[in-house]
C-alpha cells in the first residue's frame, strides 16, 4: 500500500519534471540550500584539476606559449581587417537605413566537468547567475557551437550540449541557405530532420545557426553533414558531426544577446515609397 | 541449538543517528563529481539498500525516497527518476531482509546485486521511455563494484556496534 503511494508521488513527479517542467522552482529552491554541500564535495575533483594544472612541464607551456603568439599575430590581422569591415558595414547599413546588426555580450567560462546525470550530454560550467549568465544563451568554442545554457545556479550553469537528444539548433545549410533543425542524435552526432528526401544536401556540407529563434546568433558554424540516406522515407535521413570539440571543449564562451531580438514585424508599405 | 543468524557475533543495538549520519556522508560522495566514469558506485543505492536489509524497522521507504529526490537534484537528473528507483529498492531489499540476513556478509553481497540492477535498470526504462539514449552497459558497472564494496562495507558500519559496553577481557563478546 506504501509501496503504491510512493510509486505514484514519483511517477507524478517524473511526468511533471520532464513533460511539464513545473518542478523547476522546486529544483532550483532546493538546489540553493544544497549548494555549500555541493561544493564540498566538488573540492576534491578541483584539487586534481588543479593539480594537474600545476604539474604541466615547463616545456608545454612554452609549446603553448608559442603557439598562442602565432595565434594572436594572425588574429590580431584579422581584427585590423575587421574592425575596417565593420566600419565599412555600419557605413553601408546607415545609407540602406538598416538596424545594426545585434551586439553580443560574451563571458569566457571553463567547463568543470561533465553532468552525473548519464541519460543526458551536459556539462557544468564555472559561471552562473552571478555573472550574468541566463538561461537559453548560446555555448561556443573556437570552432563552433557546443550547446545552449539551459540551468542557471548562482556562480555555475549546465550547458547542454547539441549532442544531446532533447537538444535542437535551428540551422541553415551554408551553401544553399535551405533553413532546418538540427536535434541531438546520441554518439556524439547529431540529425536534421524533416528534410524532404530530394533536398539539396551533401555530404560535406557545413551547417551554420539560422537564428530564427531569436536566441541562437546568426551565423555560428554548428555541423557538417556526414551523411545523407534518401530511401529511407518521405524525409531524408541526414547525419552530421559536430565542427566544435564539443565533448573536449575546455575553455568556452557564453554568448548572449546585449538586447533582446527585435520583434519580428510586417514593414510598413509607405516604406517602399521612399 | 536454537538456529542464529551465521554472523555470531551479539552486536548492540543501532544507533538511528548513525544510520542517516551514514547515508548523509554517501549523498555527499555521489556529489563528487566524477563525470561519466563507470563504475562509480552509487553510494547511496548501496547505503540504502544496507540499512534496509539490516534494520528493517528503521530504513525504508520513506528514506529512499528523500534520499532519491536529493540525489536528483544533485545530479541534475529528472525529478523522481532516482526517487522511484530507490523507493523500490528500499521496498525490495525491506522484504528479502530476514531471508537475506541468515548469509554471510559474502553471500548477502551476491543476493544484493540483483537488487541494485534492478534499480538502475528501473531509472534505465523511466528515461528511456522519456526519450533520453541508452547510457551503454558500462553503466551498469556501478553495481558490480557497489557488490564488491559490501563486504568492506559491511565491516565498517557494523563497528560501531561491536564496542562492548565497558570492556571486559573475561567476556567472551
Amino acid at each position: 500500500m506504501r509501496l503504491w503511494v510512493f510509486v505514484i508521488v514519483c511517477l507524478t513527479m517524473l511526468v511533471a519534471d520532464l513533460h511539464f517542467r513545473y518542478l523547476e522552482v522546486v529544483r532550483q529552491t532546493l538546489s540553493v540550500v544544497l549548494y555549500p554541500v555541493e561544493m564540498a564535495a566538488a573540492t576534491p575533483a578541483e584539487f586534481v584539476r588543479n593539480a594537474s594544472k600545476y604539474f604541466a612541464t615547463l616545456i608545454k607551456v612554452q609549446r603553448e606559449n608559442r603557439e598562442l603568439r602565432r595565434k594572436a599575430l594572425a588574429d590580431a590581422e584579422r581584427l585590423l581587417r575587421q574592425t575596417e569591415l565593420e566600419r565599412e558595414n555600419g557605413r553601408l547599413r546607415g545609407l540602406l537605413a538598416m538596424a545594426e546588426r545585434v551586439s553580443v555580450t560574451s563571458v569566457a567560462a571553463d567547463v568543470l566537468y561533465e553532468a552525473r546525470d548519464v541519460f543526458s550530454r551536459k556539462v557544468i560550467v564555472d559561471r552562473g547567475s552571478q555573472h550574468d549568465v541566463t538561461a537559453g544563451q548560446v555555448v561556443v568554442d573556437e570552432q563552433g557551437v557546443i550547446g545552449q545554457v539551459t540551468r542557471v545556479y548562482p556562480i555555475q550553469s549546465e550547458v547542454t550540449l547539441v549532442t544531446d537528444k532533447a537538444q535542437a539548433v535551428p540551422v541553415r545549410i551554408e551553401r544553399t541557405g535551405q533553413r532546418a533543425v538540427a536535434y541531438g542524435a546520441g554518439e556524439g552526432l547529431l540529425e536534421l530532420r524533416y528534410l524532404l528526401a530530394n533536398a539539396d544536401v551533401q555530404p560535406g556540407d557545413r551547417l551554420v545557426t539560422s537564428g530564427l529563434d531569436g536566441l541562437f546568433l546568426p551565423g555560428l558554424p554548428v555541423a557538417r553533414v556526414v551523411s545523407v540516406n534518401r530511401e529511407l522515407q518521405a524525409f531524408a535521413q541526414i547525419v552530421c558531426e559536430p565542427l566544435a570539440g564539443v565533448g573536449q571543449a575546455a575553455q568556452v564562451l557564453i554568448l548572449g544577446r546585449a538586447q533582446p531580438a527585435p520583434e519580428r514585424q510586417v514593414p510598413p508599405p509607405q516604406a517602399s515609397k521612399d | 541449538m536454537q538456529p542464529t543468524h551465521r554472523s555470531r557475533r551479539i552486536l548492540r543495538p543501532v544507533r538511528i543517528w548513525f544510520v542517516y549520519l551514514s547515508l548523509c556522508v554517501a549523498l555527499l560522495l555521489s556529489y563528487v563529481p566524477t563525470g561519466q566514469v563507470p563504475g562509480v558506485p552509487d553510494w547511496v543505492a548501496l547505503l540504502l539498500a544496507f540499512w534496509c536489509v539490516r534494520e528493517r524497522q528503521h530504513v525504508g521507504m520513506g528514506a529512499g525516497f528523500i534520499f532519491g529526490v536529493l540525489v536528483d537534484i544533485g545530479y541534475g537528473a529528472a525529478m523522481g527518476q532516482h526517487a522511484l528507483a530507490y523507493v523500490l529498492l528500499a521496498y525490495a531489499a525491506n522484504a528479502v531482509s530476514r531471508r537475506v540476513l541468515w548469509f554471510t556478509p559474502l553471500q548477502q553481497s551476491i543476493q544484493i546485486l540483483p537488487l541494485l540492477l534492478g534499480a538502475q535498470l528501473v531509472m534505465v526504462v523511466v528515461r528511456m521511455l522519456a526519450g533520453a539514449e541508452f547510457p551503454g552497459w558500462g553503466y551498469f558497472l556501478s553495481s558490480v563494484t557497489g557488490t564488491l564494496l559490501w563486504l568492506p562495507l559491511h565491516f565498517v558500519l557494523l563497528l560501531p556496534q561491536y564496542q562492548p559496553e565497558e570492556r571486559d577481557n573475561n567476556r567472551p563478546i
